[in-house]
């Protein structure tokens, strides 16, 4: 009986400790770490690859065009670089192609990605670390319709679309190229993020000052109960 | 002399003063601020446990205040704009990015929600350490709990409006459990939802009845529980009545006003500490690693593509473990029948909890070693069946992976183990408590509260 319960507790014990490991081995695929940029020239960067390979097939319908100014473009940088269907700066991401259509020549209505960056977070790693491994994850595979398949998103509906920039490019640069597009789709998907930090310092710092004074006023009116 | 005995506002001949003798004549303005602030008294041993309730009054005018500006943006649409958006979903990202402090008012609503939870949980598990159900509190506590039940339904509706992944398949599994009840379970079902599935239908009496119904029961009820609080008294920590000792006016020895000295002098510098926390979480940690805001609710609901793991919203979790954990057909009746009472019965059988305890002390202060042994493992099943509502049904504690055959380790392991095994736990500790409190060894309760 005792020994039973020793090796019960070994077991115990041995499940305790490797359970990181065992956790590793559930979840497949570990996704690379994603260098974020807040940096104007890479986010300027990431938004023109994402209008020049994204904004094709998948819409951002919940961002204006003249939002960018907020990364550094003026309006008529955005109207040159940006928009090439003659629209005007005030117009949100949408594209020509509805989702009906969309579902009618490829299966399936590719997402919009608004908010991408954001809904593909976990618990395990962030939603940038997500698109930037999937999107350099892309490999040649003959019995998938669109030539693609990918090691993140298996029999994933999406070609290669960069597939023609990555040939162009180094590793390095090409991994450079998809860091600034993942820095675009972060800062796309909550352009506010920078200005709530900023904010938020100042908020923090009044209210533990605040305290301070509250907390003194407080003990005025309980010196005298005894 | 107003109805209830305090003196009408005498002016002192200056103008105001005039007005202020009018008014008072005609409403019950100073007479009110008297019972219910500046001459309601207080025991003067309160501790940190009773900040929540403040902080409670709090965190509800936030949710008032920030919805009603969220009201004026948000629209209630499930209809689909050109780019395949619903326009609720739409509307909640042009608050967050158009509306100027769209985003400020967004997500402090948000992270209200879940400071509500945490709040009123802190608030209510206060009662349980001091015995402030007991008598003669039982309506202050069971005003309490149907205020519990209008939050959760208020969170519940509330989930439903920005119509992400999330927002919908939330509101169709919880939903579709009504269909489980029989005879009356399917057309009761579509009478919520308006519907056969959750749909636009669904989306906007859920709109209606989350901005108009519930908010309405919500401040009749506080008003409520604050009401029968003051008619019979605060308890404390010590779980004494400070009303059997007072002094020649008819003032508990033990007492202090309400109003300056918990309004101003412990309230105020408590709700500072809270609001750092507050936004704290809204301006650096809206999302709280998934649980405030889920990742999947950025997706705008889809109903044709049911996300692979479905989990409600953090503060629902222990419940939705309650739910889980009924998988026998009893009495020939559906599993699902018995979750859904075993959820409802985790909730309503805290109206009970006044008539359930018999212990001679009502605080843990004097109560004996078996009420704090059960309270701790009560306390330890409610955080660890909130753990597991988050996780899958086959979730298993440190990534055990089941072996083929017997071992005991996959029983030890197993989440929906647990699951069973603390509801079980949850619910005897109601159902024996009349048992244990009366047996439980209680130490001597002072006549008089315990003051540093």
């Amino acid at each position: 009986m005792k020994t039973h319960a020793i090796k019960l507790f070994k077991r115990l014990a041995a499940a305790a400790l490797f359970a990181p490991v065992l956790a590793m081995a559930a979840g497949a695929l570990q996704l690379d770490k994603a260098p974020v940029s807040t940096d104007s020239q890479s986010l300027q960067r990431g938004a023109e690859l994402f209008v020049n390979y994204c904004l094709n097939c998948h819409s951002a319908s919940a961002v204006r065009y003249n939002q960018l100014q907020k990364i550094g473009f003026t309006d008529k940088e955005i109207t040159e670089k940006l928009i090439f269907t003659g629209g005007k700066v005030g117009d949100l991401m949408t594209i020509a192609m509805t989702p009906g259509n969309a579902e009618a020549w490829f299966g399936i209505a590719p997402p919009d990605l608004s908010l991408m960056a954001r809904a593909k977070a976990s618990p395990e790693a962030s939603g940038a670390d997500y698109l930037y491994t999937y999107l350099r994850s892309f490999y040649k595979d003959e019995k998938r319709p669109t030539g693609w398949n990918n090691k993140v998103f298996a029999n994933v509906g999406m070609p290669h679309a960069m597939w023609d920039l990555q040939e162009g490019q180094t590793t390095a640069e090409f991994d450079k190229s998809v860091a600034d597009l993942v820095s675009f789709m972060v800062w796309m998907g909550e352009p506010i993020a920078g200005t709530r930090k900023f904010i938020g310092i100042f908020v923090l710092i009044f209210l533990v000052g605040f305290y301070v004074l509250t907390h003194k006023l407080g003990k005025t009116y309980w010196k005298d109960i005894h | 002399m107003a109805a209830n005995g305090f003196p009408k506002y005498k002016s002192d001949g200056s103008r105001l003063g005039d007005l202020m003798e009018w008014f008072d004549a005609r409403f019950p303005m100073s007479s009110m601020w008297k019972a219910h602030l500046s001459e309601y008294y207080a025991p003067k041993n309160f501790n940190f446990w009773y900040f929540f309730g403040s902080i409670a009054i709090v965190v509800l005018i936030i949710q008032f205040v920030t919805g009603i500006f969220l009201t004026m943006h948000y629209q209630p649409d499930g209809t689909l704009n050109a780019s395949g958006i619903s326009g609720a979903f739409a509307s909640v990202e042009y608050i967050m990015r158009e509306v100027p402090g769209g985003w400020f008012i967004r997500y402090m609503h948000s992270t209200g929600a879940s400071a509500f939870f945490i709040v009123v949980y802190l608030h209510m598990f206060r009662g349980m350490l001091y015995g402030s159900y007991r008598k003669p509190r039982e309506l202050i506590w069971i005003f309490g709990v149907l205020i519990f039940l209008c939050l959760m339904a208020e969170a519940f509706m509330g989930y439903l409006l920005p119509w992400g992944q999330m927002s919908y398949w939330g509101a169709q599994v919880i939903l579709n459990m009504f269909t489980a009840i029989p005879v009356v379970g399917e057309d009761l079902s579509t009478l919520i939802r308006g519907d056969y599935v959750v749909s636009d239908a669904t989306l906007n009496r859920f709109f209606a009845l989350h901005v108009c119904a519930v908010p309405l029961a919500l401040l009749g009820l506080v008003v409520a529980h604050i009401l029968a609080l003051h008619e019979v008294g605060s308890n404390n920590p010590d779980g004494v009545e400070i009303k059997n000792f007072k002094d020649e006016k008819g003032i508990p020895l033990d007492g202090v006003p309400f109003h300056p000295h918990y309004t101003i002098g412990h309230d105020l510098p408590a709700n500072v500490i809270f609001l750092f926390f507050f936004f704290g979480v809204v301006f650096f940690w809206p999302e709280v690693g998934g649980y405030f805001l889920e990742y999947n609710n950025f997706l705008p609901a889809d109903p044709m593509q049911t996300p692979a793991h479905l989990a409600p919203v953090w503060y629902f979790t222990p419940f939705y473990s309650m739910l889980r954990a009924m998988v026998w057909n009893f009495f020939w009746i559906d599993a699902k029948v018995w979750g859904v009472i075993s959820m409802f019965a985790g909730v309503l059988i805290l109206l009970f909890l006044p008539w359930l305890d018999r212990s001679p002390a009502k605080s843990i202060r004097y109560r004996g070693p078996i009420f704090k042994v059960l309270l701790a493992i009560f306390v330890f099943s409610f955080v660890i069946l909130g753990f597991l509502g988050t996780k899958a049904p086959d979730y298993h504690f440190f990534g055990y992976t089941p072996s083929e055959g017997f071992n005991p380790l996959n029983i030890l392991l197993s989440g929906s183990f647990h699951t069973k095994f603390f509801t079980f736990y949850y619910f005897l500790f109601f159902l024996t408590m009349p048992f244990w409190s009366k047996i439980d060894k209680c130490k001597p309760v002072p006549e008089r509260v315990t003051f540093k």
